[in-house]
């Protein structure tokens, strides 16, 4: 049986890790390629770094940190943040990232998915969606969740999913930070709509929003930074403690 | 030695296009870096060693670094000879079928894998090329493996994609690892049960995780991305 994933997600600023709440205020919290490391030999079944400063500042790569984690990790890992192009994710492919996680870039040009999925096959293009709820309508919002657009979430992850992309990303910015739980009703809207897998995001404060995100929101993984950052939720006692509750882990 | 060789040769690779704003009018050739790489390389053992199929097919540093971390060393080729000469032939791929048959063809390498007769370990594309033949592009297999690949069915999500459990292991490839181990896949083809069968793995139907006969293996799951048993299962491989 396929095991739901549980993923730490680093967030990358001048290569060193950080979460901010709602995206401000960052915190530092430790040298990410030790930190993979450490969360590897925990238990968690992937890692996600996000270069949150890079679309905003037009950062290219991370290519440098790539090559130094694939180096040490032996688990999978995706890497997203100003990737805007078929050049950017070749490099990035080439360092030793697994997958590739695309933003404000798919928003702006979709094609840019039909292009890396011909390139590099479905199974490492991610797509990353950050939306908000404006007027009862969730919209898809841009710059690490800064700027709106006029894109309905629903409407635009099922062209993502069409357009080929091996997995979708779904922060809900309403939720992000406030640690208050995931966005479950519309993660199982998602879902259920579409044959891809979802990774929840956005909102995990304890190990029961995690239990939540799987039998509620269906979600297919859960993301989280710093409740794993500052050791708040132990990966290991998280799984346990899912596994009790019926849902299927890797232990 | 390596580390410090990999360093300079990955900076030579990536640091035109950190530098360049635009990213644009880069024209390196994939083949010149990789065969730079293996000028670099120069194997202290002379002829053979461990060789890994250079075709194009993408996330070859994956692997290298795996090999790295259990000691081994490899080189990346494409050349028919050199593949002939290795001790061992890893034969990776991640991508479309249907390309990658095309990559294969252009480089002369499907004749030349099925004639292999060291240990050859093929991974996710790579195994599912192996085989008859795959729905996806309607590719033409190596035909080393008698079983076809088809797609998952929607009643699953499509790509699998994360930690799913290995079961009725039939192969030395396979020593010291348990029933039920986690490995790390992503795919959205599969080759079904059939008498090559060395792995089974469960997703709505059951499918060949691992494919083995002769001198030929191939695993569905990704050993270099499965964690310690993963690194197990490649040391046995290595080890044969």
């Amino acid at each position: 049986m396929l095991k739901k994933r549980i993923i730490p997600c680093l967030d990358i600023k001048d290569g060193r890790t950080v979460k901010g709440v709602n995206f401000v205020d960052l915190r530092d919290a430790g040298d990410p390629v030790e930190l993979a490391e450490i969360y590897s030999r925990e238990g968690a079944d992937e890692l996600v770094f996000l270069d949150i400063s890079a679309t905003e500042q037009k950062r290219k790569t991370l290519a440098e940190l790539v090559y130094h984690v694939a180096e040490k990790v032996n688990i999978p890992f995706t890497v997203g943040g100003g990737i805007s192009s078929v050049e950017d994710v070749d490099i990035l492919l080439k360092n030793g990232a697994d997958k590739v996680s695309i933003n404000s870039s798919a928003v702006k040009n979709p094609q840019l998915i039909n292009d890396l999925v011909a390139k590099f096959g479905s199974q490492c293009i991610v797509v990353a969606i950050d939306a908000k709820q404006i007027d009862g309508r969730w919209i898809v919002h841009l710059v690490g969740g800064k700027v709106p657009t006029e894109i309905e979430l629903f409407s635009w992850a099922k062209e993502v999913e069409e357009r080929g992309a091996g997995e979708i990303l779904f922060t809900s910015m309403d939720h992000d930070g406030t640690k208050n739980g995931f966005a479950n009703d519309t993660l199982a809207r998602l879902s259920s709509a579409l044959n891809i897998p979802i990774i929840a995001s956005g909102g995990a404060g304890n190990m029961q929003h995690f239990e939540d995100a799987f039998k509620e929101g269906k979600a297919d993984a859960a993301l989280a930074a710093s409740v794993f950052h500052f050791k708040e939720i132990p990966i290991k006692d998280l799984k346990e403690k899912l596994r009790a509750n019926g849902i299927p882990v890797r232990l | 030695m390596s580390k410090k060789w990999c360093c300079q040769v990955q900076k030579e690779y990536y640091r035109p296009h950190l530098t360049s704003p635009k990213g644009r009018n880069q024209n390196y050739d994939e083949n010149s870096i990789m065969n730079l790489k293996n000028n670099q390389k120069s194997p202290p053992s002379g002829a053979g060693g461990l060789v890994i199929i250079n075709y194009g097919a993408g996330n070859i540093q994956s692997i290298k670094f795996a090999l790295k971390r259990l000691g081994y060393e490899a080189i990346l080729s494409n050349d028919a000879d050199e593949i002939r000469k290795a001790d061992k032939v890893i034969f990776p791929g991640v991508g479309e079928a249907s390309s990658a048959m095309e990559k294969l063809r252009e480089t002369g390498l499907q004749d030349v894998i099925p004639e292999l007769r060291q240990p050859v370990l093929g991974i996710c594309l790579g195994m599912q090329l192996m085989c008859n033949g795959s729905e996806e592009g309607d590719t033409q297999g190596l035909a080393i493996f008698d079983v076809d690949v088809v797609r998952f069915s929607d009643g699953v999500k499509v790509p699998q994609m994360g930690w799913n459990v290995i079961t009725d292991l039939k192969s030395q490839l396979f020593e010291g690892v348990n029933e039920n181990e986690h490995v790390y896949m992503v795919h959205s083809y599969y080759a079904g049960l059939c008498d090559e069968t060395i792995a089974e793995t469960d997703y709505h139907v059951r499918y060949s995780s691992a494919l083995g006969k002769n001198n030929f293996f191939g695993t569905q799951f990704h050993p270099e991305k499965s964690g310690a048993i993963g690194e197990r299962i490649l040391k046995n491989f290595l080890e044969m």
